[in-house]
């Protein structure tokens, strides 16, 4: 029961159902009709919905455009379109014309422009689905700063699910908590449900207030020698005005951690594909310990001297099997059969995915994607590994496993290299910062 | 995968600004009167015509060189092909090789300036499609240059998990897996896309209204008029110099 004008934040563990009941308020699973439905949902007025991926939300190419798709759709009469479209992006500090290519705009901007476009349709109920989780930190504060802006404008109800509670809290007076299975488990102000229930939740996967979870202490490291150097790195996109990466200079070095920071479009991304030795650099190049060129490496070479984590996880699958997906790096780079599988079951074991061997890698949750992408970039035993973004997305847990894992392969001598917005990653795990902006670097 | 990202002309200029259902009724004027004849003389009028008026269409001259090349070569190909092998010899496969180009060039002289946006407007309005349909297909087309990047970005992944594309028989391999990797995100971001639509009251029975309603305007009228009037004027020169053979003739 949720009264006029409330602002709830609705949390559990993945699987709980949260999104199931989001979209059952919205009125889009009436037509699916798979599944079974138990007891009812009844909603006084009109819900509207945003969801967390800004790329599959826009309809149309202007943003003006898209705002009154939605109008279109109800029958709205063409004079009162434009002046209802206004006045919604207007409501949400939408900072370009109607014109605006929504191509163009940042993550940020796109999920704003989503707000407005159902804002429009001037709905009693707004319903958000982890509006921010696929957003930079910048991206998600102009996400918040937009909901506090509507939020304080109207008597509008707000039902909201959100990974990174600490974010969401000024923006909700009420927690509610379901479990798996069903029911609800908590239900109050947020102080009293975090106060109640704060370890459970953060045991099932919810980033509650407080410290974030921390490495394994730390072992003493071996010697430090260079395993990847790279000097005066330059590259520039076919076809971009600017250089991507301009004059960078990087060295990785074994049991120690090296950020890559700095905000979206700097290079981050950039340099780490260079120093993977993925992308061929316009100018210098990224060398292994031994002075070979890792872009000019065979790829099954090439696996055997680097591991690269991406962003998407399922960018990087590329068999049928869990199993299989980690014992190829061993078996292009030359083991033999039985040695890539022998390798492939410690590594299943040690990222606890041995039960899910037979699956197919894109069946899988988040949490273990993301695990089974570092299994793969590490079966090959390389002795530097490079991540871009690895706990993008992900829920407490995993990002706990995760700090577990890295640090342990840096503690056994591994040259590690994470580019990455998220601060509490980059605070828990950097020896070294290279901070980037616009393609140079910019401090150590 | 390049060529998955729409061409985006000036706005401003005029064969940009013009009525889609013009510029298609003004095609289609044009392929019939170089579908019917089969001599040199009529597609070399239209061609020398279309030529000339590429400046009012408002695309660069590199986005355009790079999509009139592929183009242009495939017409000259199969032109040489018809000269040294075709019954018709030099001049049959010369007046080949003209018609294909023609047909290109008022093919992306219309389609690469219409809008999608205003084309599927333009075909719910006065031709009364379903939008279920031509917005449809237009959300779909938005999703067109992210699959394009993520096409490049699964090429990078797959060399970081030891697989070479550096033989033929690699390539062609890596090139279904990539497609493989590439449609299993795209149906998923579809879904959602689909969802996201559905949520704002898409294809929900009510009866749509129309935000941008877009008379055929004169100015509209005289690029239709254009075209049929060159179509018309490059048979009937074709016609009185003697030239003109028709497709089903001897």
């Amino acid at each position: 029961m949720v009264e006029h004008g409330e602002r709830v934040l609705l949390l559990g563990p993945s699987g709980a159902g949260k999104s199931t009941l989001l979209a059952g308020l919205a009125g889009l699973l009436a037509r699916s009709g798979a599944g079974e439905a138990e007891g009812t949902l009844r909603t006084d007025g009109s819900a509207g919905i945003v969801f967390q991926d800004p790329d599959a939300q826009l309809v149309l190419a202007r943003a003006g455009d898209d705002v009154a798709f939605g109008l279109e759709n109800t029958g709205v009469p063409a004079p009162e379109i434009w002046p209802r479209v206004d006045a919604a992006l207007a409501a949400v500090g939408f900072r370009y014309g109607r014109d605006r290519s929504t191509a163009a705009l940042s993550g940020g901007e796109k999920q704003r422009l989503a707000i407005a476009g159902t804002l429009a349709l001037r709905p009693r109920i707004l319903l958000l689905d982890e509006p921010t989780a696929n957003l930079d930190p910048e991206g998600a504060a102009l996400v918040r700063d937009t909901l506090r802006r509507v939020l304080a404008a109207g008597a509008m109800t707000c039902v909201m699910v959100e990974h990174r509670v600490a974010d969401a809290l000024e923006l909700v007076d009420r927690v509610v908590v379901i479990a798996a299975g069903g029911g609800v488990v908590a239900d109050g102000p947020p102080d009293r449900v975090f106060a109640a229930r704060g370890a459970a939740l953060a045991a099932a996967g919810v980033w509650v207030p407080g410290p974030p979870p921390q490495p394994p202490p730390r072992r003493a490291a071996p010697a430090r020698a260079a395993v990847i150097e790279a000097r005066d790195l330059a590259f520039a996109y076919p076809g971009a005005a600017a250089p991507a990466l301009d004059g960078v200079g990087v060295t990785i070095k074994s049991g120690r951690t090296l950020a890559l920071v700095g905000p979206n479009g700097s290079g981050k991304s950039t340099l780490a594909l260079l120093l993977g030795g993925l992308l061929r650099p316009s100018r210098g190049a990224a060398r292994d310990g031994r002075g070979a060129d890792l872009a000019r490496l065979r790829a099954r070479d090439l696996v055997a001297r680097v591991g690269s984590v991406f962003q998407d996880p399922e960018h990087q699958f590329v068999t049928g099997r869990v199993d299989d997906e980690v014992a190829i790096g061993p078996l292009r780079a030359g083991q033999c059969a039985a040695d890539a599988r022998r390798r492939a079951g410690e590594l299943l074991e040690r990222m606890g995915l041995s039960s899910l061997a037979a699956a197919n890698p894109f069946t899988l949750s988040g949490g273990e994607k993301r695990r089974l992408s570092v299994a793969t970039a590490l079966a090959a035993a390389p002795p530097a590994l490079i991540l871009d973004e690895p706990t993008f997305g992900q829920d407490r847990r995993t990002f706990g496993e995760l700090l577990a894992l890295l640090a342990a392969f840096r503690d056994e001598g591994g040259a590690l290299c994470v580019a990455s917005h998220d601060a509490l990653l980059v605070e828990a795990l950097a020896d070294e910062r290279l901070a980037l902006v616009a393609g140079r670097g910019a401090a150590r | 995968m390049k060529l998955l990202v729409p061409l985006t002309p000036d706005p401003r200029a005029p064969l940009a600004r013009a009525h889609p259902l013009a510029k298609l009724g003004g095609a289609a004027a044009l392929f019939l009167a170089l579908f019917l004849a089969i001599d040199p003389l009529t597609p070399a009028i239209v061609l020398a015509v279309l030529l000339a008026a590429l400046p009012a269409s408002g695309l660069g001259p590199g986005a355009l060189a790079t999509r009139a090349a592929p183009l242009a070569l495939a017409a000259a190909s199969i032109g040489l092909f018809n000269a040294l092998f075709g019954d018709g010899g030099v001049a049959g496969g010369v007046a080949i090789g003209l018609r294909l180009a023609a047909i290109a060039l008022a093919g992306l002289l219309s389609l690469a300036t219409i809008d999608p946006t205003d084309l599927a407007d333009a075909l719910v309005e006065h031709l009364h499609a379903p939008p279920r349909f031509a917005i449809g297909t237009l959300a779909a087309l938005r999703l067109l240059p992210i699959f394009s990047r993520e096409w490049e970005t699964i090429g990078l992944a797959r060399r970081a998990r030891g697989i070479d594309e550096s033989s033929l028989g690699d390539r062609l391999r890596g090139f279904a897996e990539r497609t493989l990797a590439l449609l299993v995100g795209a149906i998923r971001r579809a879904t959602r896309l689909a969802t996201a639509m559905d949520a704002r009251g898409f294809d929900s029975g009510l009866p749509r209204t129309i935000a941008r309603p877009r008379a055929m305007t004169l100015g509209d009228g005289g690029w239709l008029a254009a075209a049929v009037a060159l179509a018309l004027g490059a048979s009937g020169l074709s016609v009185a110099a003697g030239r003109w053979q028709f497709l089903l003739g001897q």
